[in-house]
């Protein structure tokens, strides 16, 4: 399975293990993982909770991964992102790439994270000290998908 | 009695986030008659027409996505009976 909306915290290690498992043809292994920072536009950030679009969602990610597969000589891809209540320091994305040479595990990784900043219906919204609010979208984020 | 030019469509809208909590809904049955092929845009325009809050949440300037059938679409996608039409603010995923 190439993307999964989880619950669960995840072991990126056990999921390189998983991905590049049986592929001797395997030479570079690109990972990033996404967490929660405790702090937000200088607001002190107490927790997390990530909405998703049930039924969409997996939808998206899946053709974020069939699109990097099409345009980078990769193995292969995972997408794995988490879903509910997170508190600072959990882990919320985790992206896998793995292929012969190393620039195309690196550009496939960032790509379908780009991708997915813009692309896959998840929200997050935060919890402060004071109250709770919708993270608001960054135009840093459609520049870095565009420039794909 | 509906003239023949016109046309009834039945959508399930889904509204998510912010938008979710501004409608208090996560969503509801709508149904439509058109003049003129009905696209996401003919929806949004029927929604403001209810006054507050969707006026303001779904005014000209404020950015909003939308979905048809779990694949993001454009204003001026057409849309057909059935269909499952979802409207979001920017996604923040990741």
């Amino acid at each position: 399975m190439a993307v999964r909306v989880q619950v669960e915290d995840f072991d990126a290690g056990v999921e390189i293990a998983k991905l590049r498992r049986g592929d001797r043809g395997v030479g570079a292994i690109a990972a990033f993982v996404g967490t929660v920072r405790d702090v937000n536009d200088d607001a002190p950030v107490t927790g997390l909770s990530l909405e998703h679009y049930p039924g969409m969602t997996e939808r998206a990610l899946e053709s974020i991964v069939d699109e990097a597969k099409r345009r980078f000589d990769i193995r292969d891809l995972l997408v794995v992102h988490r879903v509910g209540a997170l508190a600072p320091g959990d882990q919320i994305v985790l992206v896998i790439a793995t292929s012969a040479h190393r620039r195309m595990a690196f550009d496939a990784c960032e790509f379908a994270m780009d991708l997915l900043k813009t692309e896959a219906p998840f929200w997050k919204k935060e919890r402060l000290t004071d109250g709770e609010r919708w993270v608001e979208a960054r135009a840093s984020d459609d520049e870095a998908a565009q420039r794909w | 009695m509906r003239d023949s030019t016109s046309t009834l469509v039945s959508i399930r809208l889904v509204y998510l986030a912010r938008l979710r909590e501004a409608f208090a809904s996560g969503g509801e049955t709508l149904e439509l008659t058109t003049e003129a092929p009905p696209t996401v845009a003919t929806v949004v325009d029927t929604l403001r027409q209810r006054g507050a809050p969707w006026t303001t949440e779904l005014a000209a300037g404020r950015v909003v996505r939308y979905a048809v059938n779990h694949r993001l679409a454009r204003a001026d996608q057409p849309i057909a009976s059935g269909d499952e039409v979802a409207i979001f603010p920017p996604v923040t995923g990741g």
